[in-house]
Formats: C-alpha cells, sequence, structure tokens
C-alpha cells in the first residue's frame, strides 16, 4: 500500500476524518492560544469572580474573576502536550521491553513480563497518584507518572507482536543467515511492530489526557495558576452549585480532545492494521 | 359554644406563635454535619478539630472556659487554691458526680486521668499517644490525691497558665474502669461525665451520642447528636439546605452566603483570635531589606483579598494579633494598597526584579485561611503588579511545615490560633529571636530582632498589665516598621445552622457543649 | 482442571504481592512528608514531634520497619492505623464492602446496557442504531468520568433535585448491616423503603461508575458478534428456519460471550481505579476514598494494606479470567 493510498484510506474513513479535524482544530487553538484569549488567563479580577457567561466573558468567570475561555483556550496547550510527552515516556521503555521479551524470550522475558504484572497489579489511577506523590507533584511529573503508568502495555503489545513475527520465516531466515540480534531488532522486527504501536500510541494520548486531568482533579497534577484542565474542574466542584459553568467548559474541552484521540486511532486502526479491529 | 370556637380558632392561630414563645423544649436529635470523621475521642491524645469537638460533649475537665468568652469557671472541679510559692495547685471536687459507667467520679478518677499522661510507669501510660505535652500537663511533676474529693498538682516552677492548660480540652477526666477495660481503644468507647454519653461509631459515617439522664448539672435538651461526616463543603452546603442537618460546619465563604440569604437558616460570627499571615524568609539575602518587605505589604490589596476570597467573613489584618486581644496597637497606619510605591520601594532598595520569589502555598485550609492556593494565586498577581516575579510552590502539608520551619522558603503562608489569647504567645512565640532557630523554628520569617526580643522577654517578667500593655504597643510599632510578616487577616468564626435549633453557643475557639441547644419539635 | 496450572499461577500471585509490598513499602517511604508533624499540625514543638515519631516507630531502620510490618503480615495483622489506630484490616473491610456494592451495581449497568447496545448493533451494522451507538460507546471511552459525575449531580441533585447527592443512605435511615451491603441489608430485612432509598442513592455514582466499562463492553460485543454471525454455524441455524431471535441468543451470544468475559473481568480494574474518583465525588464511603486520604495522611499502614487488597483482587479476578477462558474454549493451551 502506497502512502497516498494510505492517506486516501484514512480521509475516508469518517473517523479518521472527523478525530483528526476535531485535533487540528484544538492544536491550532493551542498554537494561536495566546493571539485568540479575549483575556490574560492568568489575570485575576477578584472583584469580578463566579459571573456566569456572558458576551464579554463567554464562559464566565471562575472564583479569582479569570476569564474562563480564555483558561480553556490556554490549557489546550498544556493537555496537548500531556498526551504527547507521556505517551513519548511510555512508549520508548515499553517498546523496548517488548522488544527484548519478546525477541530473546526465556528467563528474560519472565523477568520483564513479572515486573511488568507488577505494575499492572496497580489500578493505573493509584500507580499515577503515588508516583506523583514521591516525585512531588507537578506538571512535569505527572507526565512521568502517567507515562510510567502505560509502559508495561505496550511492552505487551510489542512483545506479542515480535512473538507472533518470530514464527514468520524471514525472520526465522535472517537468524540463520548470520544477522546480529541488534540488526535483526532493528531492520527486521521492530518495522513490523509499529502499526499497532501508532493505533495504540494514538488512542495513549486520549487516555494519558484523561488520567492526567484526573490526578489534576485530586490535586496532584499542574500546580496553580496554570489553566490545566483538571485542576480547572477541581476548582468548580466547589462551586457546583453556585456556578456551574465553572466546571462545566474545562470537562467538555477534555472529553473534546480524549474524543478527538480516540475517533482518530480508531480510524487509523482500521486502515492500518485490519486485524486489530476486534480489539 | 361560639365562645368556645373563637376561643378555639384563636389557638389554633396562637399555637405556632405560642411554641415560640414557649422555652426550651425537650427531645429530638441534633445532626450535626462536618467535614470529617474523629479520629481519637479520648481527648488526651486528640490532635484534630474534629475529634475535639465531638469529644467536648461527653468528656470534662476540672475547669472550663465560659461559654462564650475565654474566662476560667468551674466544670468537675468545684474551686481551687495556689500555694503561696505558686507550685502547688489544690482542687475541691465536685461530689455525686457519676461517669458513663456508674463509677463515681472522685480523686482516684483525676490521678488515673492526669499521671497516665506524665508517669511513664502509671499503667495505662502504655495505652495512648500524649501529645502537646505543653500545651496541658507537662509542666506538672506530682499529682497527689489529698482525700476522696481533693487532688493536688504540684508543679515544677511556678506556672501561672496552668489553669488555661486544664481547662482546654487536653485534660478531661475518664472513668477509670473504662481507661482499664478498653486499654489502647479508650479513645474509640469514651466514658466520661459530660452531658452526652457515646452510643455508636460508624467509621467515616458517623459518631452517635446519648443524652445523659443523669447529667450533675443542667441535663442536655436534645436526645441525642449524631455527628455526621459530609466531607464535599457543597454536599454539607446542601444538606443543610435541605434540612438533612441541623449544623453545618467548615462552610466555605462563598456558601456561607448562600445560608445568609436563606430565611430558613442562620449564621453566627465571632470575631477569632487568629491570625493569617504571610511570612518573609528575612534570611534570604533578597528579602534582608526591610524597604523590600515594606514594599510587598504595599503590594498587596488586603481588602479586596478579604471582599472576594473571604467573602468578608474577616478582618484585614495589621498587625500580629487581632483587635479582640489586649494591647492591640490601633495607632499603627496599615501600609496602604500602593503598587506604584511598592515599586519604587524596590528600586530604592536595588531590588533584583529578574529574581522569581518562592511563595508557598498552604495545602490545607484553615480558619485564618480558608483558601490558601487562592489566596496565593491573588498574591502572585499582587506582587506581579509591583514588578516582582513569583512561582507557586505546593506540598504536602507535613513537608510544608517542616521546611518552612527550616527556613527554605522566600514567603509563605501560614497563621496562628491564640489559645489562650494573650499577646505572648503571638509576639514571642512566633517573633521573637529565641523562635528563629532552625530547624523547627516557630518564627517562619526566621526574623532576629534584639530590640523587639527584648520587649517580649520584658513584658514575661512583667505583672503589671498595663505595664506589659506599653511594652506590646511598642514592640508592635517594630513589627511593623520591620514587617517580618505581612499580616493579612483575622478571620470570622462562623456557625451555620437550621432556625429550628435555638440557644447554639460559639465561643471564639470554635468548641463548645451543646448540652443547652434544644430543637422545635 | 490442570491443577499444576493453577498451582503455579497462585505461586506467581503469592511471588507478585510480596513484590508489591516491598515496592509499596519503599516507595511509601519516599514520599516527601512526616507522618508525626501531619498528626500534630503546626501547634506542636519539635520535642512533641519527637516523641511521637518515636511512639509511632518512625525512628527505626527501613528494614527493621520492614521486617516487623512483614512478621505482622504473615500472622495476618496488617497493622494499625497512624491517623485512627485501629486495625487497618478492619477499616478496610467496612469499606471494601461500599466499593464493593458501588463496583457490583457498575457492572450490572454495564453489562446489561453494554451487552445489549452491542448485540443491536451487531444485527443491524451499519444502520443509524449501529452508527449512534457506536458513537456514544466512543464518547463514553473519552469520558472524563470526575466530570460527568459532577454534571449528574448539578443537573439531578442541583437543577432539578429528583436525587440525592451523596453518602449511602439518608440520615439517621439504617439497616441491620448482614452482609454489609445496604440493598441486600434492606432485602434481607424486608424494607423496602430502605432499598428504595439505597438504590437512589446507588443510582449516579453507579451511573458514573459503569460509563466507560459499559462503552468497552458494548464496543466489544459488538464486534465479537458481528465475527460470530458471519460463522457457519448461525448460518445453518438460520437457515434451519429458526427465528432469528433464537439464532442470535441461543447461536451467537453465547459463542460471542468469550471476549466478553475477559473485558468484564479487565473491567473490574477499571472499576477500582475508577472508584476512587467516583467515590470523591459523590461522598461514598469505599476504599477508593480511603486509600487516597490515607496517602495524603502518610498513613502507611493503611495504605499498604488497601494496596495488597487492590493487588490480590486484581490478581485473582485475572486467574478467574483466564480459567474461565480454559473452561469455555478447550482449545487454548494452558502454559500459554
Amino acid at each position: 500500500m502506497s502512502r497516498w493510498e494510505a492517506l486516501h484510506d484514512l480521509m475516508s474513513n469518517w473517523s479518521a476524518a472527523a478525530g483528526m479535524a476535531i485535533i487540528a482544530a484544538i492544536l491550532v487553538v493551542a498554537l494561536a492560544g495566546p493571539l485568540l484569549t479575549p483575556h490574560d488567563p492568568l489575570m485575576p479580577a477578584p472583584l469580578q469572580r463566579l459571573q456566569g457567561p456572558s458576551s464579554a466573558h463567554p464562559f464566565g468567570t471562575d472564583s479569582l474573576g479569570r476569564d474562563i475561555l480564555s483558561r480553556v483556550i490556554g490549557g489546550a496547550r498544556i493537555s496537548i502536550l500531556i498526551g504527547v510527552i507521556s505517551v513519548t515516556i511510555s512508549l520508548l521503555p515499553g517498546t523496548l521491553l517488548g522488544l527484548l521479551a519478546g525477541y530473546f524470550g526465556r528467563w528474560i522475558d519472565s523477568l520483564i513480563m513479572r515486573c511488568m504484572d507488577m505494575l499492572l497489579a496497580f489500578p493505573a489511577i493509584l500507580l499515577a497518584i503515588f508516583i506523583t506523590a514521591v516525585l512531588e507533584p507537578n506538571l512535569t511529573n505527572t507526565m512521568i507518572a502517567v507515562g510510567i503508568v502505560y509502559i508495561p502495555h505496550y511492552a505487551r503489545i510489542v512483545r506479542a507482536s515480535v512473538l507472533s513475527l518470530k514464527q514468520q520465516l524471514f525472520v526465522q531466515a535472517v537468524g540463520h543467515l548470520g544477522g546480529g540480534h541488534v540488526r535483526i531488532l532493528l531492520r527486521h522486527v521492530l518495522p513490523n511492530c509499529i502499526p499497532p504501536i501508532i493505533v495504540y500510541a494514538t488512542l495513549g494520548m486520549g487516555t494519558a489526557v484523561l488520567q492526567a486531568a484526573a490526578l489534576g482533579f485530586l490535586g496532584l497534577g499542574a500546580q496553580p495558576p496554570s489553566p490545566e484542565w483538571g485542576a480547572m474542574l477541581s476548582e468548580g466542584r466547589q462551586y457546583i452549585q453556585i456556578a456551574p459553568h465553572v466546571a462545566a467548559f474545562p470537562g467538555a474541552a477534555i472529553l473534546l480532545l480524549v474524543l478527538g484521540f480516540n475517533l482518530f486511532g480508531d480510524g487509523l486502526r482500521d486502515v492500518l492494521d485490519p486485524s486489530l479491529r476486534s480489539q | 359554644m361560639r365562645k368556645f370556637l373563637i376561643f378555639l380558632a384563636v389557638t389554633v392561630c396562637l399555637a405556632p406563635l405560642s411554641a415560640l414563645a414557649a422555652g426550651p423544649t425537650q427531645g429530638g436529635t441534633l445532626i450535626w454535619g462536618r467535614g470529617g470523621d474523629s479520629v481519637n475521642l479520648d481527648l488526651a491524645q486528640a490532635t484534630d478539630g474534629e475529634s475535639i469537638k465531638a469529644g467536648v460533649q461527653m468528656l470534662e475537665n476540672l475547669v472550663i472556659f465560659e461559654k462564650d468568652s475565654m474566662n476560667v469557671v468551674p466544670q468537675l472541679a468545684e474551686s481551687w487554691t495556689v500555694s503561696d510559692d505558686g507550685l502547688t495547685w489544690t482542687f475541691k471536687l465536685r461530689k455525686g458526680v457519676k461517669f458513663h459507667d456508674g463509677e463515681p467520679f472522685n480523686a482516684q478518677a483525676v490521678y488515673d486521668s492526669f499521671a497516665r499522661v506524665i508517669d511513664p510507669n502509671h499503667p495505662f501510660h502504655q495505652y495512648g499517644k500524649w501529645v502537646y505535652l505543653s500545651l496541658s500537663l507537662g509542666p506538672v511533676k506530682e499529682i497527689k490525691i489529698v482525700d476522696d474529693y481533693t487532688v493536688a498538682l504540684v508543679t515544677e516552677k511556678p506556672y501561672a497558665p496552668l489553669l488555661n492548660n486544664l481547662a482546654l480540652w487536653l485534660c478531661p477526666i475518664l472513668s477509670p474502669r473504662a481507661m482499664a477495660e478498653y486499654k489502647d481503644q479508650i479513645g474509640q468507647h469514651p466514658v466520661g461525665t459530660g452531658p452526652f454519653k457515646f452510643s455508636k461509631w460508624v467509621k467515616d459515617d458517623q459518631i452517635i451520642m446519648e443524652r445523659n439522664p443523669d447529667y450533675w448539672g443542667d441535663k442536655a435538651k436534645v436526645d441525642q447528636i449524631i455527628l455526621k461526616s459530609i466531607p464535599e463543603s457543597s454536599s454539607r452546603l446542601m444538606a443543610l439546605q435541605s434540612g438533612a442537618v441541623d449544623i453545618a460546619d467548615d462552610l466555605d465563604p462563598d456558601s456561607i452566603r448562600l445560608v445568609e440569604a436563606n430565611d430558613q437558616l442562620a449564621v453566627i460570627k465571632r470575631p477569632s483570635v487568629n491570625v493569617g499571615y504571610l511570612a518573609i524568609n528575612t534570611e534570604k539575602p533578597w528579602l534582608k531589606d526591610a524597604r523590600v518587605r515594606r514594599a510587598i505589604a504595599h503590594a498587596i490589596d488586603k481588602e479586596t483579598l478579604i471582599a472576594s476570597i473571604f467573602q468578608g467573613l474577616a478582618v484585614p489584618a495589621k498587625n500580629p494579633f487581632p483587635p479582640s486581644i489586649w494591647s492591640y496597637n490601633d495607632a499603627i497606619q496599615p501600609y496602604a494598597y500602593d503598587p506604584a510605591k511598592a515599586k519604587k520601594l524596590l528600586e530604592e532598595a536595588g531590588f533584583d526584579f529578574s529574581r522569581e520569589l518562592e511563595l508557598w502555598a498552604m495545602p490545607v485550609s484553615r480558619a485564618y485561611m480558608p483558601e490558601p492556593v487562592k489566596t496565593a494565586e491573588l498574591i502572585q498577581a499582587y506582587l506581579a503588579a509591583a514588578g516582582v516575579k513569583s512561582k507557586i510552590v505546593r506540598m504536602d502539608w507535613g513537608t510544608y511545615l517542616k521546611k518552612t520551619s527550616n527556613g527554605e522558603h522566600d514567603l509563605c503562608m501560614l497563621g496562628w490560633l491564640g489559645g489562650n489569647a494573650d499577646p505572648d504567645n503571638f509576639l514571642y512565640g512566633l517573633l521573637s529571636a529565641d523562635t528563629a532557630k532552625t530547624p523547627g523554628a516557630a518564627n517562619v520569617a526566621l526574623w532576629k530582632n534584639a530590640e523587639f526580643t527584648k520587649l517580649c522577654l520584658q513584658a514575661q517578667r512583667t505583672f503589671d498589665k498595663a505595664e506589659r500593655t506599653e511594652l506590646y504597643l511598642k514592640a508592635q510599632e517594630i513589627f511593623h516598621q520591620e514587617q517580618p510578616w505581612v499580616p493579612l487577616a483575622h478571620s470570622t468564626i462562623v456557625r451555620c445552622y437550621n432556625k429550628r435549633l435555638h440557644d447554639v453557643p460559639l465561643r471564639p475557639n470554635g468548641l463548645n457543649s451543646f448540652q443547652m441547644v434544644w430543637k422545635d419539635k | 482442571m490442570p491443577l499444576g496450572y493453577i498451582a503455579k499461577r497462585l505461586l506467581q500471585l503469592v511471588a507478585i504481592l510480596f513484590g508489591v509490598s516491598v515496592v509499596v513499602f519503599l516507595m511509601l517511604r519516599m514520599i516527601p512528608g512526616d507522618p508525626a508533624q501531619l498528626l500534630l499540625g503546626e501547634f506542636a514543638n519539635p520535642e512533641e514531634l519527637a516523641r511521637l515519631r518515636t511512639q509511632l516507630g518512625l525512628d527505626r531502620s527501613l528494614p527493621l520497619q520492614y521486617g516487623i510490618y512483614l512478621q505482622n503480615l504473615l500472622q495476618g495483622d496488617l497493622g494499625n492505623s497512624i491517623r485512627t489506630n485501629t486495625p487497618v484490616a478492619v477499616e478496610i473491610w467496612g469499606r471494601l464492602l461500599a466499593t464493593l456494592e458501588l463496583s457490583l451495581a457498575a457492572m450490572f449497568i454495564s453489562t446489561v446496557v453494554g451487552v445489549s447496545a452491542g448485540v443491536v448493533s451487531a444485527v443491524r451494522p451499519h444502520s443509524a442504531w449501529d452508527y449512534g451507538a457506536m458513537f456514544m460507546a466512543l464518547v463514553g471511552v473519552s469520558m472524563p468520568i470526575f466530570w460527568l459525575g459532577l454534571m449528574l449531580i448539578y443537573l439531578f441533585a442541583v437543577k432539578y433535585p429528583v436525587l440525592p447527592m451523596m453518602g449511602r443512605l439518608p440520615m439517621g435511615l439504617e439497616v441491620p448491616a448482614v452482609t454489609g451491603l445496604v440493598m441486600v441489608d434492606a432485602l434481607i430485612a424486608g424494607r423496602f423503603g430502605v432499598l428504595w432509598e439505597a438504590s437512589r442513592h446507588l443510582l449516579l455514582p453507579a451511573l458514573t461508575l459503569a460509563t466507560i466499562p459499559m462503552a468497552v463492553v458494548a464496543r466489544i460485543t459488538r464486534s465479537a458478534m458481528l465475527e460470530v454471525l458471519s460463522k457457519d454455524y448461525v448460518r445453518t441455524a438460520r437457515a434451519k428456519g429458526l427465528s432469528e431471535a433464537v439464532v442470535i441468543l441461543r447461536h451467537a451470544l453465547r459463542n460471542a460471550f468469550l471476549p466478553v468475559v475477559t473485558v468484564l473481568g479487565l473491567n473490574l480494574g477499571l472499576l477500582l481505579g475508577g472508584a476512587v474518583l467516583t467515590e470523591t465525588i459523590f461522598s461514598w464511603p469505599g476504599l477508593g476514598r480511603y486509600v487516597v486520604d490515607s496517602l495524603m495522611g502518610r498513613d502507611y499502614a493503611a495504605v499498604q494494606g488497601c494496596i495488597l487488597v487492590f493487588a490480590a483482587m486484581m490478581a485473582a479476578i485475572n486467574l478467574v479470567v483466564d480459567l474461565i477462558y480454559v473452561l469455555l474454549d478447550p482449545r487454548i493451551r494452558v502454559n500459554e
């Protein structure tokens, strides 16, 4: 399948197209942020606090009188960054561990996979809470924590693809021809693992954004006055009775971005790897 | 007949009024919503407010503060005398008092309740963790049973505040039989002499107390108190509005505004004896210059801070302690909010505007600082308006206290509740050079001013109140000039309740027995 | 049933739990924050702190602390909570039941709704219903449930106050605890008023917690059903003239159940994680909130106990799922 065909397939897959459109829109907002924000997202105006949506403040103001629309726009950059960086953090070691475990098998496999099992023995959010608490709560550490939590998932997926590849003739053939392990891994095994990794990473960005927002919601994520969506939502919880808009908009933004990643990831899966469709 | 009908009609019409006019009625259940569960109802071991406010309903001391002031009056002791050398305190105990388990209250019970705290050889000593000794029986070295109803406490040195210590929650008298029976679980089954007795505890949910029908004094009006844990402030508000609870504690300022607007609900407010402040680390070279610290004071708009985040439930602070405490220096002119002037002062002092100050925000809310993070965010914006860059730093409460007392911050938020309402508690305790020694400094500004400290020490040795007042007035002037803290606010303490309750009390420290509270049928 | 396989898996489980206990123990001590300082707050002086640290055994060396912990653990003693001084096992048990009640309700909702939505979608693929249901399922898996919970509270407890916003029962109402599951206890006691109230309290949190698993189940059921429906035996059944309902329920759904069971099992893990957030929002007195509170309070014994319980449950569920798998599909070889 040529590159153009793949792209064409992707665009004709409505799910992928819709996902891409959502992500692109949020990306534009994130990049152009400061140009779009009607107010300074960090500037308090305490005497105009908790105002409902109006023409001056379409999303209303928060408990310090800051413009929520501007803060939601400011938070877009943070959330996208969280998605990309945390996935990178889980992807790289996860892939490496999966490759090693699957390729070498035996005790290496057992050692790696039992360690992964141990990480998986924790509910994800709890493990993330734990790691953030150890590292001290802030945005960087949130990304690290969410990244670490999902390492086992990538390791498992990559290991599974390596195992199925190992059965295939061409890898065995290369092995018999005397190729070095590193060469075989990088030249022959890794490239064939890439489609499932891409699919999983796209879906993983959505999960990462959700987890990071949950940490922010529990007060362990980005620190004030940063307009991180989860933290904004957490503040809104206190005002659910008198000012529900404070929680409503950042939450809707999280939902939209995660939905974008999931739509795109679903579409990507259909195109890149039809065999994964049932997962 | 007609007359009778008229009479009936009038009676029916007046019935609600007469119910109002009729005095306290007995019976009913008081449901009290609060933010968290108690931990340990043996108040000699309690460290948290939720344990203390529940425990004081059931346990009593030798002496107690008056209903709504901080004057000490008798409780289980009928009278007391101090020896001429100031070392021996002799208490005459009330007779005919029984514990909830039927045991008689006497000198032995006082002995066991006190000796377990200070005497490592007492059989009950191992059953507990005895905290805050300095605030309770720490200064006592010996407890003597003079006769069945007379107890003497002997201190190492003359120690005048002992009576105040005994009136705090930390020195309750419990049934010796119960202490022997429950051992280290006595805090889960408190047995005292109070107007309510412990009935049931469902962890993280509710504590139920029943009226003590054999109480020695005025018996409680309500039959039962249920203390309900409702962690979310918004849920507590809703429970109060719907009538599911009669009292809701620790509502945030925005919720209190809604309670005030509701004609079914009532709010009592009292000026508290606390202060919330922003301490400036005077050991940091860039904060050493008093002009920089005065500039920070000029940069912060306390009025707006209080109008918005505190919702008006505080008064702006200019001194380290609140106006309700004697010797408050009202002649001091507060630093006016003036960002331009702040900037000018900083420039004069040669402040490096490229430096980013660390602004430490408390991770927990307290009566003196109900919204610490929002307060920090607002202060950060005020500092920025004066050209000072700052970064908000947060960490867990334990680490926060340890590191601030080690002087690791630039600016940190903290506060103080002056339990015994003495200026010394604030000035010497929080600002003298003696308490500025790291680690473990209570003076987190690490401010070591010789003259200020001298005034405080001199006042401690002076017994004449007028003289002490003079000394403290002077000390406050030095504080104002040097501004090691920016005092922010003295918050108002508040009790929100349903109007079907009557005679709801509120002490400045927020701890009250609810024995006189009654509820409409 | 291969007993050797089960024994091997149980042994692995014990090894993992041991590993988890070490990791949790060490991680907890790496978290900055001194429990004694937290307990005593801002009004304690350094001597009082030092005394409390000694009493709590915090001044001992780490290996010694772990040794004591492990020794007690092997005797079935999870230790006492630092904050409440009650045995951790007691504290955990009551909360575990609350979490279990919530999780079971959520699991019920997610299975019933998820499976039916998935089946209907698969029977009418590419219909408006199918697209609608699958889009909703995608929204479901993308849902920040803490936000959903708040919005449900706003809608059904604030704006249109038809449901309670927190707790398990109205104040003052209780039933004698037999099982610890309020709804079951109400049934046992025959108190239908309490049952009604309990289910009203359970509805919003269970719905919130069920959202993500419901969506996952719907998606899996649909794809599993689609695959099965294209199989020969289904065509044969149809050809035999069996009614469509019988074909779908008797032949297709039964065979599509395998992947669904796996997902249901894994969902329990999702539910336990989701419980942390859901319980926080709805003030549900469960284990999820307890473990977070204990962590914030540096209550080492409590956190260690909770994590062990969580890990044991997850591992046990995985084992059960694998065994069901083997039972349902003998073709799967047991040695992986």
